[in-house]
């Protein structure tokens, strides 16, 4: 690097490469794939959130004319199940359905009308059950086991400093959210093809190629290296298509025929067919000295993670180590649970844990700093942890992490005027249809700041593979080629690789290979880590490549052996030339690549972190990043409608690759968090979900988010490529929370529950026979599920108090 | 007991993917649309398919985006005769005798290639599932409000989700070409030399689909 640089490297507003044919509809997504002669498969799903399965019967189905094949568990040739983590569901339901929703069986036909008439046609023998929905009860002693793995995906428990220490200001109360789901936009999709090898070829919107590969294998009984995939374009993921859905039925269906067949959910199938956030229930006992220093916190938490495992066990781990909230707290008890129960099931969704105990600890700030009398803002800035400090798994805090920086920064952003009551229209609660009275609005400002961790954790080797080849086009122009398994689903890696090849190896025209299992792992698109993970892998391909151009311009140019050795410290590369300023000589890219083209691989590690031991103690998460939101909300007291005035960020980003990208970033993961804080719920009436599409479940539109006014802060990370953080997760986290507490202000409530309905702010007539999602439930004041937390020496009936 | 189907609820959508050429089963229809221009013979839909279900699966119009079904999303807006529509809530069999136009047939000059052209430069497409819906509802808008507000702005493209962007690079596409044009537009007033390209611009903002 250095000199001239070439156009379009990292630190620019680079435009994405498949921005064009995306905004000309020309780009292919998975769903808009055809090929002749193709057949078309649907899901046969279980009306049942629990039973007994008896005879499936599929004769009058197989019948019919057009129907190709119908699979059900009796035809998965190899493992039953699959798993992220743990391999505990069943490709088919096979002799009990646990969630309302769960594949029974798929059909391939001629079309889809035929592929429906099937489903109607095949007749299963369901002996309902009576199921359970109460993630507090399934651990009881006497609660039934839902599953031969039982009822615990995991328990954790965190101790650090003394247990029974307090302070004399305390403050403790329960907190719930609801389902969230990832609603990308492309419900799901996938082109599998037989292939003559008896392998199987899949193009499919995924966000791990190469987990898919592995699932896939396993339940095809065949060895992975006849299972192949290449990534089809995807049209959002957010966490929804970390597990698999529809691949294996759709290969099990092309194998059964012998023809391609394209599988599809619509959007009803989508909120069935993938997990989504889980349902949180929360308590949390905070205590301060009184002038505002925090001494002790303890949480509990419960986590829904429905009726199969998926990435439960990995979300309790961030939801519980991050439960005290980027603060310095001598002492913490840290606990929590996720368990089965007859619920969807629940995995990755953007925040993964983090945003639910955000949404309670950043609420007991509030309340502490009530308690206290003390400005909110001031609170978090006096306890804000710094880097250095030890944190409640005893892992020290590395630097960057300027989470006192980020809540003063957001506190300083200038305020919008105050309401007048001559506004109408959108800057009204309620907006366009149900415009409140103006004079009857409130407005409330609330703060939140949490910190996410980056990358995959507890001693995972989440690596990343790419290979780079630097070539000459036919008209002799320089070109690279990136080759990476990193699944593009809009977060913009595309662009981030071609700018990391275009600074390191001067060459403007880079192509990037179709993400594909040909080339090694990526890993998720997921954790916040693809711009460190593979731009890391890209970078290092890059370099290598680099390395052997300048040895190969050194040897050509007859420069002594220890410049061959280590040609950087003589060559470099600037824009489309390799030049050495002491050699005098300054060669063309295309010149030094006549002689041949240059191919590296590079396999990109972070640095090893450790499991968590019995205390909950270890070095578990690689870094985190930090974010502050502050939320500026007008709420009419009559229809209890809110409307978002304004939103200000700031945001711990490291370095900044693409501006554009970020911006993009943090105004989408900020508008998922207001989601969340005000319409975003999938609603279960005894684990059946009620409300599976658009028209019920409310996603945010441009009349309901505001501007973001952003503020990034941009210290390196020492340890990632460029200094780079991931920044697609933390303003998720933050959102939420800042909302609910700009609500509270307004309204002078206390909001336990999230989202925030009308009915949760003024006292609306109810409706009994409706359906209103998990509320907070009438029983303990402490989550059941694990025992409560008397060993630390805390009474877990006393309510909030001040001493 | 019979299992229901999840997606029972979708009786719209029966007859989708229906290969082409013959009639279905069930007694197809027979009809022509105007999509982008060409005058296209549909064969085998059924008479209940969606505009959405019979441009995707039996004409191959895949630049139109099915998302929901339920006309809540944008992602299939297409213009019928000049007014914008979810092409999930139209009949196929109605829109005999309409101008389709979905975001391919908008063309590549004029407001349509402003719009798209913003789109890229302010970073409003991400994932990009929602951007040929975008792009037609930002082009309807701006044809009939060149100079909408804030608010109009916001009005207009409620019916449009996206999930990825939070729409601030949206709303910041749409101010991009309404700068873009108003200099275009104050231009003509005092250079000569910009007339040319303003006079360019408003033959193609008033001739219909081929003209956007």
């Amino acid at each position: 690097m250095g000199g001239e640089a070439v156009s379009g490297g990292i630190g620019r507003s680079v435009r994405r490469p498949d921005g064009p044919d995306k905004a000309s509809g020309v780009f292919r997504y998975a769903g808009d794939l055809r090929v002749p002669g193709m057949l078309h498969a649907r899901t046969l799903r279980s009306p049942h959130p629990r039973a007994r399965l008896g005879r499936i019967d599929a004769a009058a189905a197989r019948r019919l004319p057009g129907v190709a094949a119908v699979v059900t568990a009796a035809d998965v040739p190899g493992v039953a199940t699959y798993g992220l983590i743990v391999a505990d569901q069943p490709v088919f339901a096979a002799a009990e359905v646990r969630y309302a929703g769960e594949p029974v069986a798929a059909v391939a036909a001629v079309d889809v009308a035929t592929a429906r008439r099937a489903l109607a046609a095949i007749e299963v023998d369901y002996e309902p059950l009576p199921p359970s929905t109460d993630p507090e009860r399934v651990l009881a002693a006497d609660a039934e086991s839902l599953h031969p793995a039982g009822n615990l995906f995991r328990e954790i428990d965190i101790r650090h400093g003394e247990p029974g220490v307090d302070g004399p200001v305390v403050v403790e109360d329960r907190y719930v959210v609801g389902m969230q789901d990832q609603a990308f936009l492309a419900p799901e999709a996938a082109l599998v093809s037989p292939a003559a090898d008896g392998g199987v070829d899949l193009l499919v919107a995924t966000q791990w190629l190469h987990s898919d590969r592995e699932q896939l294998a396993a339940c095809l009984g065949i060895p992975e290296n006849l299972v192949r995939l290449t990534l089809a374009g995807v049209g959002g993921a957010f966490g929804g298509r970390e597990d698999v859905t529809l691949q294996i039925h759709g290969a099990l269906l092309a194998r059964a025929t012998g023809a391609p067949v394209r599988i599809a959910y619509d959007r009803v199938e989508s909120f069935l067919g993938h997990p989504h956030r889980h349902p949180a229930r929360m308590w949390f006992r905070h205590t301060a000295t009184a002038d505002g220093e925090l001494v002790s916190v303890q949480a509990n938490v419960v986590l829904d993670g429905g009726a199969y495992a998926s990435s439960s066990p990995a979300v309790l781990a961030n939801a519980v180590t991050h439960a005290a909230g980027p603060y310095r707290v001598p002492h913490t008890r840290l606990r929590g649970v996720a368990v089965r129960t007859n619920n969807p099931p629940c995995g990755a969704m953007r925040g993964f844990g983090v945003p639910q105990v955000t949404i309670g600890h950043e609420a007991q700030m509030d309340r502490l700093a009530d308690a206290l009398g003390m400005d909110p803002v001031e609170l978090r800035i006096r306890n804000a942890v710094r880097p250095g400090d030890v944190l409640p798994t005893g892992q020290v805090l590395g630097a960057p992490l300027p989470a006192r920086e980020l809540i003063q920064l957001v506190a300083a952003r200038p305020l919008p005027p105050p309401p007048t009551a001559d506004v109408t229209g959108l800057a009204l609660p309620g907006g366009l249809p149900a415009a409140a009275e103006p004079g009857r609005v409130r407005r409330g400002v609330g703060y939140a700041l949490a910190y996410k961790n980056l990358l995959f954790s507890e001693g995972m080797d989440d690596s990343s593979a790419a290979r780079v080849r630097l070539d000459l086009t036919d008209d002799g122009t320089p070109r690279v080629r990136v080759h990476s398994a990193c699944a593009e689903v809009g977060q913009g890696f595309v662009t981030i690789a071609g700018q990391i090849a275009r600074t390191e190896l001067g060459v403007e025209q880079v192509v990037l290979a179709p993400a594909d299992t040909a080339v090694g792992s990526a890993g998720s698109t997921s954790a916040s880590r693809q711009t460190w993970m593979s731009g890391g892998a890209v970078r290092g391909a890059c370099v290598a490549v680099a390395d052997r151009l300048l040895a190969r311009v050194a040897r050509a140019a007859d420069l002594p052996a220890e410049v061959v050795e280590a040609p950087r410290r003589t060559l470099r590369i600037a824009a489309g030339h390799i030049v050495g300023v002491e050699a005098g000589l300054r060669i063309g890219i295309a010149d030094a690549l006549a002689e041949g083209p240059i191919e590296a691989d590079y396999t990109f590690h972070h640095r090893r972190t450790t499991a968590l031991d019995a205390e909950g103690q270890g070095d578990p998460h690689v870094a985190f990043a930090g974010a502050a939101h502050r939320a500026v909300v007008d709420v009419d007291i009559d229809l209890g409608l809110v409307r978002v005035v304004s939103m200000a960020l700031a945001q711990d980003c490291g370095t900044v690759l693409n501006p554009l990208s970020l911006r993009g970033q943090v105004e989408g993961g900020t508008a998922q968090g207001l989601g969340l804080a005000l319409m975003e719920e999938l609603i279960t009436v005894d684990g059946v979900v009620v409300n599976p599409t658009f028209h019920d479940y409310l996603l945010p539109t441009i009349a309901d988010v505001p501007d973001l006014d952003f503020v990034a802060v941009t210290e390196p990370q020492p340890d990632a490529p460029y200094g780079v953080k991931g920044v697609g997760e933390a303003p998720t986290c933050t959102a939420t929370p800042a909302i609910v507490a700009a609500i509270r202000a307004a309204v002078g409530r206390d909001l336990r529950r999230v989202p925030v309905r009308p009915q949760d702010l003024v006292d609306l007539p109810t409706r009994p026979d409706l359906p209103t999602g998990s509320d907070l439930p009438t029983g303990s004041d402490v989550p059941a599920g694990v025992d409560v937390p008397t060993r630390a020496g805390v009474d877990p009936a006393g309510g909030a108090s001040t001493a | 007991m019979t299992a229901v189907p999840a997606d029972g609820l979708d009786a719209g959508a029966e007859g989708a993917d229906r290969a082409g050429g013959a009639a279905g089963a069930d007694g197809g229809e027979s009809y022509r649309l105007n999509v982008d221009g060409f005058l296209r013979t549909v064969n085998g839909a059924s008479i209940g398919d969606s505009l959405l279900t019979v441009l995707r699966d039996t004409l191959g119009v895949t630049a139109v985006k099915d998302a929901c079904e339920q006309g809540r999303c944008g992602a299939c807006s297409v213009l019928l005769d000049g007014r914008l529509a979810a092409s999930c809530t139209v009949l196929a069999a109605d829109a005999d005798g309409t101008r389709v136009v979905t975001v391919a047939g908008l063309g590549g000059a004029g407001l349509a290639r402003a719009v798209r052209a913003m789109f890229l430069a302010e970073g409003a497409v991400q994932c990009g599932f929602c951007t040929p819906g975008f792009v037609v509802a930002v082009t309807d808008l701006l044809t009939r409000h060149p100079d909408a507000d804030e608010e109009e702005i916001r009005e207009a493209l409620a019916g449009n989700i996206c999930r990825c962007t939070g729409y601030g690079r949206i709303l910041a596409a749409v101010r991009a070409v309404q700068a873009e044009r108003g200099a275009l537009r104050s231009g003509d007033a005092h250079s000569s030399g910009e007339t040319q390209r303003h006079g360019e611009t408003q033959r193609h903002s008033d001739g219909g689909p081929d003209g956007w």
